[in-house]
Order: structure tokens, then C-alpha cells, then sequence
């Protein structure tokens, strides 16, 4: 499957990426180039075959519900680029 | 002193003719004097690894501590250090230090170990040449013009520079062994769950793996050994008890059953490569090997299906990364949607953005099924290749990369060739098992790397047979030119 | 043009656990903003979720409650979205997998009886809150609720009308707290509902295109918002147009819905199995464990009630309602000494009334159902009457002790005493000859008058039935 510009737009979108407009052509042929590597995989039916998530064959472990955190909301906040009354801050977001 | 083995340094730490913090001292210089050209450390420790080092030299004085106290190590910048920047080899992450230590991390600092600083890394580990990431490429010490491979790059180059006796280092798909031997040290991804993931950053949750990068097998077998082990904040972590990797590595290889896979040994392997790789091979057929040839039908597609897996799983967890609660936060956006774009668009680099858009779009409407969902099968297919060619064999014995160290820029502008460079080691991530790579000769001068692969939580023969073919050998004591010269 | 409406319902049941389901920190509702939000919580690099185990016990419960059926394996997957609410960027939450399978629930309404199916309930984190007030004009985000478990639990298109819905909507509020799954919180949130409505000429077999309308609170709001969708609908199509297929916000000020333009981007959420977490396995010891926890749920305990106690339907469903109520009840029925009526009549009543002026819940109702209990005991021996109970009901409100400890200390026993009575009334009736006169003529009535008087006397503690019968045969001579 080739991948066209608009592709790269809308993935581009999809992933929240700010890409340069000249550079879109070029993220456009890489991955259409990576698509040819991967329709490889066509090579092979694997109609009856069980997709595979995970490397082993594991199932979920549980943990107790005990609170253990306790409030560590300075330290967290140490690397937030904006913060104010414990908040993080973002451009308006409208409902 | 710089190539002595992790025995003789603690024996040399026990018998005080040396002290941790004089080890450690001997290291930092080693760094500052040879690093400036490589570029393999990109955060220095040195005031807290000097105190650390006091703690060690306390407790080496009072009798105490294992193989690893005061041993002085190198950390790949992906597992977080609290304290110390962790930057993942990325703008995103350039001011960020982690509230908390990577498990890994912590087990190797409770053994004992003195954390020197942090290595650079293709950004994000999305790399297989260390030239993705922010703070500039890796210079391999066996040829400055060729890269050391990656992403645990940085650790590879320091380790082979002998900057540091160890290193840590992290393989999604070949992560740790392309490196080791583009570098020519040894390099072990355990089995899938033995090493947690917990703090350190994840690329592709269900391939990566933390692993060691040592000189030797041994070393690696003693460093694994610390860093590996049950972590309960790590739902992925295998609770099975790793045997003593240490005790197993003197065992005779008299009868192990090794496997050569024939879609490994195709014209794509570059032939003097093959000869070296099957003189490695005659080595441990001369000390009793059994060699036989298996198939592995569907390893070709191992690289197709991986770059759909580790896309798709990059894609979303790299979106916490969005300039709002920590990371790079773009000037004055003037709504949400410019937050995001700008944050994350000059945060990250041009091959995480590939990657990212790339699992955008497997997982997009519509595409799922054809993509994602088919490499999953694939997967399963891969994985089954594997577990039949082990009824039959004890390992599986190949190169670890088709080529050696690629010179800088070769490959940096077409991915689907760097993507290549994997193809022997990436169908051990998408199986989950354990691999390593031992220096098994030169090439033009360069390292050549023979990867050994084991079965499920076979990490001790593993070792085993790398100790075994390093008694018989002397390619990993092979030190670079100019950095056999003390600092 | 006659009209049928047809409505499905999404409800998200914060569940109680005391952390989070991926993380243990803290769910404790109202702490400062981000104090209970940890590394996990905000999604910090290298960070990693793991899963809460009294959440699951939670959701098979809710399961077997149902009669649904318990996938023996579920899967968790990401959600992909940014939200500034949602730190990881994706939404930790079941998709194609869910741990509760199809199940169904009875709902009763103007006497009928219906099953609403339920198509199935999954597990899933809550996302953090915006706020919206000004921060030099940017919003801050609060990530305490980032997190919290939420069973999403959503049911077939099956209901036809408002009522039905509502009537859903509570069989299922109280199903959860009877399971004591979620506290039913409506106000913080902890039950919340969102509503697919559509319009179909009546006949047809085809769904008419659907809106949904998220989040509403309250079960009043449900009812109108669903009557003001239903007309808006209609209006829609009668005038030629076509309903859009959107989601709604309810706007309870000027009780009416708008659509969420904002939201209208066609969203692609990429859904894929979470690596980070594995797949949820349901051992049948467990479902056996959980088959033997669930208490006896609100419809067998009404049916009960009616059998047991002889109550009428509607004071079962009343009592049942709420398992803390059912509870009190019959814990105040045995210390009543089997006073299942009574107990009811006051339970529903007086009690109820107070609770309610002081906003208090059941559980914490400052007389206990033992006291309860030994009240209507004293009213039902007439050591006092009900009127002077109500008096005792006041005066325990205010302290610790018991009905009859009060009625010893106020003297508020009622006088059953024939010979003391007689006395009384000799005396009345020798002081008041000419009533005595009118009642003997024929007017019947001017009993009333004794009785005020001789209650007035003794403050209300005669025996009014004793009192009646002396005074019929005195006044008759």
C-alpha cells in the first residue's frame, strides 16, 4: 500500500506530530517504502492462526487493593512545564 | 587494569590494591580522556558515584558485599536514575529526571555497583546505528567512521573502550547484541520478563528487554544475574527464579545439540562474515558440539511483522509525552492542538516520528485487520518456529548482524536498509527468548559478532556456551587501538 | 405520524475500591488536586500498571448478578486519544474482550414486568478533570479521578419510553450498592449515565439514527433529557431533516440538549491489546467464591418481604430499595418482637421523615434499629400510644437511650388503668351533665368531647381504646 501526503496528514494528525510541509513528501515515500517491507507478511496465510500479544503464554497477575502512594504531588511536579495550585496547566480547553 | 575481568577487579577491591573510589576515579578519567571522541556517555555521576564508591569500599572493609560491590558501571539513558537525567536519547526528554529508579537499576545499585553516568542511545531506542539520537551519534573506538550500531549503542562503544567494566543495555529488536558485535563485546538479552521493565522507558512494551554488556560472558553472566528477578510492578515479569548463571558456566558443551538455521546462511550474510561464524561453530563442534541444521520457515518475516508490532506499540507509548505534565512543552501554544503538534513535533526526532506514524497508521480504521492484526499471527507463527526447532536443538547459533559497523550516514536516510540490519535478531524479540552475542573475529578490522540463541529461560546455558567458546578463543579480550593506553 | 422510542443506556459505576485499578494510590474522593495522582496515575515514562484485584472481583460480581456470562479470559486494550485529562494518551480500557458477557435485568413498570438486556460490562480507568476556572486564561488539569476503576455497563436497545429507562437506571443503582460494587454516588460522580435515544414510526423494524447524550447525573435529568431528545426528534424529521448521528450534552438550566460540536471530529481511537498488561484469567474457584458472596439481591428480598413479614408490594420495594434499609428493617422487626407492619409503618415513615430532614443516610441514623425496634414494641404492647411514640422518637433522636428508659423517665405510659380511668370519668361526667344529656338524646358525637378532656387530663397517655370502651358504656348510663 502506497502512503500519499494526505496519509501523512492525517496520521500526522491522528499522532498530534507537527510536521514540516516540505518534509511530507518524504515521511510520505519512507513509509510506503516500510509498507512494501511489511506486505511481506502477505507471503503467508494465516487465516487459522491465533494472533499473539505477548512472548509468553501469561496470565495476568493481581495486586492487593492496599493504598500504598502517599501524596508526592511536589516531587511529581518537579519536571511539569507549567503548574499552578497543584495544577497542571494547558491552553483553554473547551467542551 | 581496564581489561581485567569483574573476578579480578573484586579480587583486587577485596585484597585493597585497589579502592572503589580509585577504580571508580580510573573509569571517569578513562571517559574524560577517550570519551570526547566517541560520544558513548552523555550524563556524568561522577560526585554521586565517588560517594557511592566510599559506601562500597565501607562495606568491601567490613568483609561484606558480593562480586559486584564497587565495580564501577555505565547505565544505557533509557532506565531512570532518580536524581540523575534520563533523556532517553531524546529533546523530548532533555530536562527530565525521573522521581524514582528503574528496577534494574536498583537491583544492580543493591549488589553493590557504582553507576559512573548514562550512555547515549538512538532516540527513544528507534535505531540501529546510535545516529538517532539528540545528542549526536556514537563513534564506534574500532573505527571512528563506522557507527557502533544501536540503539544500546553508547553502551557497546563504552564497554568495548573499555570506559567502564559494564554496561547496561536495552534490545527490542537487537538492541544489545547489534551493538556488541558491531563492537566486539559480549552482550545478553534474557529471556522476555526476566529483567523488569519498570522505569525503564518503554519503546515496545512486549518486545523490549533489559539486558548486560560486558566484556566477557562471565562478566555478563554475573552482571545479569544482579539486574535480573521478579518485579511485582511489572505485570510482565516472570516470578521464576533465574538459576545461578555463575555456577552453570564451567559445564562441558560435550553433546549440546546446536542448531544453524539455513534462511540464516543465505547470500545475504556477507561471506567472510559466514566464515567466521562457521569457524565459531567448528570451536564448539571441537569441544564437543553436536552441529546440525534447522529450518526457521517463516524468520523472513520476522523484520515485516516487527515493524508493525513495535510501531503500533511505540506509537501509543510515546503519546504521554505531550508537553503537559514533564517533557519538552513548546513556546507560548495558543491552543490545545498547537500544545500537542509543536510539543511533540520539535520534541521528537524524524525516526521516532516514522515510527510513530507508521503505528498510527497499522492501527487505523480499516487497516487493523491487514497490519496489525496479521502481524500478530505472523508473530505466533515465528514463535512456533522456534519451540519446534528447540525440541530439536539446545541453541541456535548465527551471526548477529549481516554486515559489520557500517560507516556514519551510510544508512541514515533509508530506513528499510538500517531496518535490515536486524534481521537476524529481531525474530528472538517477537519470540520473547534469550540471545546473546559473542566477538567471534574480524572483518576489515571490525568485530564480527556470533549471536547464540536459547530457549525459554535458558539464560545459563546460554552463557555457558559463550564461556565455554570464550575459553577457547581470545577475540573478546581484543581491545581497540589507542584505547589500550591507560588515560 | 405515531412515534416509538427506543433507548439503550451506557452507565459508568465507579467501583469502591479503596486504590486504583492500575495503580495504589489512593481513590478517595475531594483530596487537593493531584495529591492522590502518583507516577502511574500521571503517566510518568517508565512507569508501569498493574491491576487491581478487588476490581475484578468487583466486575465478576456485577456479573453474576446479572446471569451474565464471565469471559474466563478478557483482555485489556488502548484506547488513543489526547486529552489533557487523560495522561498516557490513551485510555487503559476492555474492547473486544470485556470480562461480563450478556446478561439481563427485570424492570418493573405501571405493574409490568420487562427484561432490558445487557449486552455486556467491562473494565476501565477514568481519565482525569478539567478545570475550567481562569488561569490567565489556560485550564488546569487535576488528575486525582486518572485512574479510578469504572465498570462500564451497557445494556441492549430495549427500553421504550423514559420511564423504562429510569426504571433501569435505578434497578441498577441499586443493584450496585446492594452489591456494594459502587456507593451510587450520583452527585461526586460515582454513577453516571450516558443515554442512546432514537425515534422509529411505530411498526418499523429498523432503529431510527441515534444521539447520544453523555453524562447525566440525576434521575430526573435522565427522564427529561430523554422527553426533550424524544420531541426534539420527532420535530427533525417532521420538518423533512434527518436526525445526525452526534453526541449531546443535557443542559439541566434551560432543560434542553446541544450537541458537542468540539467533539464532532470523526474520532479514530486505534484500539490495540495493551502490552503492558496480560490477559485476565477467571479461575472457577473464584467465580465459585464469588457465587457465594453475592447477598440475596433487591428482587428476591422483596419477594421475601412479601412472605415473610405480609407486606404489601409496594412497602417491599420501598424497604428494598436500598440494602441498608432492608437491612435496618429487619433488624428493627426482631428487636420489635415481630412487629413486621408496624416496624414498616415506621420505618417508611417517622424514621424516613427525620433521616430526611437532617440529610442522614440509614446506615448512621442516630436511633438504631434495636431502639426502633423496642419503640414499636412499646406501641404495640400500648404501653404508650403512637402518638406519644412519635414524642419518644424525638427525645431518642437527641441520646443514647432506649424507648422504655424514656417512657420510665418522662412518664409517658399510658394510664390502661379501668379503675383509675372510671374515676376519671365518673368525676367528668358529674361535672359536665348537660354533654352528658346531649349524648344520651342522640348526639353521638359529644363523645369526642370526653375524650379530648380526659386526654387533656392525663397529657395524652389514656389508653384511647380502653378510654372508648369505659366511656360508650358510662355515657350510655
Amino acid at each position: 500500500m502506497s502512503i500519499q501526503s494526505e496519509d501523512v496528514l492525517k496520521i500526522a494528525h491522528l499522532a498530534r506530530l507537527g510536521i514540516e510541509p516540505e518534509q511530507v513528501e518524504s515521511y510520505a515515500s519512507d513509509l510506503s517504502n516500510i509498507m512494501v517491507l511489511v506486505e511481506q507478511m502477505n507471503q503467508v496465510d494465516t487465516s487459522d492462526i491465533e494472533p499473539m500479544a505477548h512472548p509468553l503464554d501469561q496470565s495476568q497477575r493481581l495486586r492487593a487493593d492496599v493504598v500504598l502512594e502517599t501524596n508526592q504531588r511536589d516531587v511529581l511536579q518537579e519536571n511539569a512545564p507549567a503548574i499552578e495550585d497543584g495544577l497542571f496547566l494547558v491552553p483553554r480547553v473547551i467542551d | 587494569m581496564y581489561n581485567k575481568s569483574l573476578k579480578e577487579l573484586s579480587a583486587s577491591l577485596r585484597s585493597k590494591e585497589v579502592s572503589s573510589v580509585e577504580l571508580s576515579q580510573y573509569f571517569l578519567a578513562r571517559i574524560k580522556h577517550f570519551d570526547g571522541e566517541l560520544n558513548s556517555v552523555i550524563t556524568s555521576n561522577e560526585e554521586v558515584a565517588l560517594s557511592t564508591a566510599q559506601q562500597a569500599d565501607k562495606i568491601i572493609a567490613s568483609g561484606e558485599g558480593g562480586l559486584l560491590t564497587g565495580i564501577p558501571l555505565l547505565h544505557k539513558d533509557i532506565f531512570c536514575t532518580q536524581g540523575l537525567r534520563t533523556s532517553c536519547g531524546s529533546k523530548m526528554l532533555d530536562n527530565f529526571v525521573a522521581p524514582y529508579t528503574a528496577t534494574a537499576v536498583n537491583k544492580l545499585e543493591l549488589a553493590g555497583a557504582v553507576m559512573l553516568g548514562k550512555t547515549n542511545m538512538d532516540e527513544f531506542a528507534m535505531g540501529s546505528s546510535n545516529e538517532t539520537s539528540f545528542y549526536g551519534g556514537v563513534k564506534n573506538p574500532w573505527d571512528l567512521e563506522t557507527v557502533p550500531g544501536g540503539s544500546s549503542g553508547g553502551s557497546a562503544a563504552a564497554v568495548a573502550a573499555r570506559l567502564a567494566p559494564l554496561a547496561s543495555g536495552t534490545d527490542t529488536g537487537g538492541s544489545i547484541r547489534q551493538p556488541a558485535a558491531f563492537c566486539g563485546i559480549t552482550g545478553i538479552k534474557p529471556t522476555y520478563g526476566r529483567v523488569s521493565r519498570y522505569g525503564m522507558i518503554a519503546f515496545a512494551s512486549s518486545l523490549d528487554q533489559g539486558g548486560a554488556m560486558a566484556k566477557s560472558a562471565e562478566d555478563a553472566a554475573i552482571m545479569l544475574q544482579a539486574m535480573s528477578g521478579f518485579d511485582e510492578k511489572d505485570s510482565t515479569s516472570v516470578d521464576k527464579p533465574m538459576d545461578d548463571l555463575l555456577a552453570g558456566l564451567g559445564d562441558s558443551i560435550k553433546g549440546l545439540r546446536v542448531g544453524l538455521p539455513k534462511e540464516f546462511f543465505t547470500e545475504e550474510l556477507d561471506v567472510d562474515i559466514r566464515e567466521k561464524v562457521e569457524a565459531a561453530v567448528d570451536a564448539l563442534k571441537s569441544a564437543g558440539a553436536i552441529i546440525k541444521e534447522i529450518s526457521l520457515p517463516n524468520i523472513n518475516l520476522s523484520v515485516p511483522a516487527y515493524y508493525v508490532v513495535a510501531p503500533a506499540e511505540c506509537s501509543a507509548n510515546l503519546s504521554r509525552f505531550d508537553g503537559v505534565r514533564f517533557g519538552h512543552r513548546c513556546e507560548s501554544p495558543k491552543d490545545l492542538e498547537d500544545l500537542y503538534k509543536r510539543s511533540r513535533g520539535e520534541g521528537f526526532g524524524n525516526e521516532v516520528k516514522r515510527r510513530v506514524m507508521m503505528g498510527a497508521y497499522v492501527l487505523s480504521a480499516g487497516y487493523y485487520d491487514a497490519y496489525y492484526k496479521k502481524a500478530q499471527q505472523v508473530r505466533r507463527l515465528i514463535k512456533q518456529d522456534f519451540v519446534d526447532a528447540f525440541k530439536e536443538v539446545d541453541v541456535i547459533a548465527s551471526a548477529t548482524a549481516p554486515s559489520v559497523a557500517f560507516t556514519s550516514g551510510e544508512k541514515k536516510d533509508d530506513p528499510v536498509s538500517m531496518y535490515l540490519s536486524d534481521i537476524f535478531t529481531i525474530g528472538v524479540n517477537l519470540a520473547g527468548l534469550p540471545a546473546m552475542s559473542v566477538p567471534c573475529g574480524f572483518v576489515d578490522k571490525k568485530p564480527v559478532g556470533m549471536q547464540l540463541i536459547g530457549n525459554y529461560f535458558e539464560e545459563s546455558r546460554l552463557l555457558n556456551v559463550g564461556h565455554q567458546y570464550q575459553q577457547l578463543t581470545d577475540w573478546h579480550l581484543a581491545v581497540p587501538t589507542g584505547y589500550e593506553q591507560e588515560a | 405520524m405515531q412515534w416509538e422510542t427506543v433507548i439503550g443506556l451506557e452507565i459508568h459505576a465507579q467501583l469502591a475500591t479503596k486504590s486504583k485499578i492500575f495503580s495504589s494510590a489512593s481513590t478517595a474522593y475531594g483530596a487537593e488536586p493531584n495529591t492522590q495522582a502518583c507516577a502511574v496515575d500521571l503517566g510518568l515514562p517508565g512507569t508501569l500498571p498493574v491491576l487491581n484485584e478487588q476490581a475484578v472481583r468487583f466486575a465478576v460480581k456485577f456479573g453474576l448478578a446479572i446471569g451474565a456470562h464471565i469471559a474466563p479470559f478478557s483482555v485489556f486494550a488502548r484506547k488513543n486519544y489526547f486529552y489533557p485529562d487523560l495522561p498516557k494518551g490513551y485510555q487503559t480500557s476492555q474492547f473486544d474482550k470485556p470480562i461480563v458477557g450478556l446478561g439481563q435485568l427485570d424492570i418493573e413498570v405501571d405493574g409490568d414486568t420487562k427484561t432490558i438486556g445487557v449486552t455486556r460490562a467491562h473494565l476501565e480507568e477514568d481519565a482525569g478533570k478539567s478545570l475550567h476556572e481562569d488561569y490567565h486564561g489556560m485550564t488546569g488539569i487535576d488528575l486525582n479521578r486518572a485512574g479510578t476503576p469504572l465498570l462500564e455497563i451497557v445494556s441492549e436497545p430495549d427500553m421504550r419510553s423514559a420511564a423504562e429507562a429510569v426504571a433501569y437506571v435505578k434497578k441498577l443503582h441499586t443493584l450496585v450498592q446492594y452489591l456494594g460494587i459502587c456507593d451510587g454516588n450520583m452527585q461526586e460522580g460515582s454513577f453516571r449515565c450516558d443515554v442512546n435515544v432514537s425515534v422509529r414510526p411505530v411498526g418499523q423494524d429498523e432503529f431510527g439514527t441515534r444521539a447520544e447524550i453523555k453524562n447525566l447525573n440525576s434521575f430526573r435529568f435522565i427522564e427529561k433529557a430523554i422527553a426533550h431528545e424524544v420531541e426534539r426528534q420527532i420535530d427533525v424529521i417532521e420538518s423533512g431533516a434527518k436526525v445526525v448521528q452526534e453526541t449531546r450534552l443535557y443542559d439541566a438550566n434551560k432543560d434542553e440538549t446541544r450537541s458537542m460540536r468540539s467533539k464532532e471530529e470523526a474520532n479514530d481511537y486505534r484500539y490495540f491489546p495493551c502490552p503492558d498488561l496480560l490477559p485476565v484469567a477467571i479461575t472457577s474457584a473464584l467465580l465459585d467464591e464469588m457465587r457465594d458472596s453475592l447477598p440475596e439481591l433487591p428482587a428476591a428480598k422483596k419477594q421475601r418481604f412479601k412472605q415473610q413479614y405480609g407486606l404489601n408490594g409496594y412497602d417491599s420495594e420501598v424497604l428494598t430499595t436500598q440494602r441498608a434499609m432492608a437491612d435496618y428493617y429487619e433488624d428493627a422487626v426482631n428487636f420489635s418482637d415481630g412487629e413486621a407492619k408496624l416496624v414498616a409503618n415506621w420505618v417508611m415513615g417517622e424514621l424516613s421523615a427525620a433521616l430526611n430532614q437532617h440529610n442522614i443516610e440509614i446506615v448512621s441514623s442516630p436511633v438504631s434499629a434495636e431502639r426502633l425496634g423496642g419503640l414499636v414494641k412499646r406501641i404495640a404492647d400500648q404501653t404508650i400510644s403512637g402518638k406519644i411514640a412519635k414524642q419518644v422518637l424525638e427525645l431518642m433522636w437527641s441520646s443514647e437511650h432506649s424507648a422504655d428508659e424514656l417512657i420510665e423517665r418522662e412518664g409517658l405510659k399510658q394510664i390502661s388503668d379501668t379503675g383509675e380511668l372510671e374515676k376519671m370519668i365518673d368525676q367528668l361526667m358529674a361535672d359536665n351533665i348537660d354533654q352528658v344529656e346531649q349524648f344520651r338524646a342522640g348526639k353521638t358525637k359529644m363523645i369526642g368531647f370526653f375524650v379530648g378532656q380526659l386526654m387533656k387530663q392525663t397529657q395524652g397517655k389514656a389508653n384511647p381504646q380502653e378510654l372508648n370502651k369505659l366511656l360508650q358504656s358510662k355515657l350510655k348510663g
